[in-house]
């Protein structure tokens, strides 16, 4: 188990009802971590459609999580 | 800076100043404007949201992609974010080249790619009260607590 902390934007944050969280998790990789808080808090965006940053700097959605990283969850995008 | 998200409104005669340059001999500049419907929803305002940090980074890397790809000689754009109401200017992509062809293309390029990869949200409010982000599944009008069936 490590402790990270998620940061939610936009829909994400609004559904979750917070703009961030501690989560103490088995997740390996930001995609399983995607998938545990999206049984939570009820995410229904694919994996796909979404990004995730890790301390800031977008990752690929198999990027391993190391104790102590803020992965920000991104949900689809719509600017323009 | 040649992506950048600001709260303030833009000024499109200022921006375009800023590309000017001798060699240039065409400006194209886009303006994405806030329009009062969308999928046959009557909207009424627009809120936009962003991480600044990481959609200046990937902004950036568009407007670099942008120079790079096509024979441009300046480049720029600023997205707004924040409440917006109809009308109000809420992205400005404008670039400069020798020539017209290469400027069409790269604005092209900058807007588009923007709109599918920079980390920004929209979120409509329509006129029959309700409001929602777009193009996101997750619904935000119940609470996590009770699921939507």
């Amino acid at each position: 188990m490590i402790n990270v902390t998620a940061r939610y934007f936009a829909a994400f944050r609004e559904r979750a009802g917070r703009d961030r969280e501690a989560i103490t998790t088995d997740a390996r990789t930001a995609a399983e971590l995607y998938a545990e808080l999206a049984r939570k808090h009820g995410f229904a965006d694919s994996l796909a459609r979404c990004k995730v940053a890790i301390n800031d700097e977008l990752a690929p959605w198999d990027v391993a999580l190391s104790a102590g990283d803020e992965v920000l969850f991104f949900p689809p995008v719509a600017g323009g | 800076m040649t992506f950048k998200i600001t709260s303030q409104p833009i000024d499109p005669v200022e921006l375009k100043r800023s590309l000017e340059t001798a060699s240039a001999g065409a400006c194209v500049a886009f303006e994405g404007w806030v329009r009062d419907h969308n999928d046959g929803a009557a909207v009424i305002a627009l809120e936009y949201e962003a991480h600044v940090g990481v959609a200046e980074q990937d902004g950036a890397k568009i407007v670099g992609e942008a120079v790079a790809r096509f024979e441009v000689a300046a480049a720029r754009c600023e997205h707004r974010v924040g409440k917006l109401a109809i009308g109000d200017c809420a992205v400005w992509v404008g670039v400069t080249s020798a020539h017209r062809g290469a400027a069409f293309d790269a604005c092209r390029y900058i807007i588009d790619e923007t709109k599918q990869r920079v980390p920004i949200w929209k979120k409509e409010h329509y006129r029959d009260g309700h409001s929602g982000w777009v193009n996101c599944a997750t619904r935000t009008d119940a609470p996590a607590e009770h699921p939507a069936s």
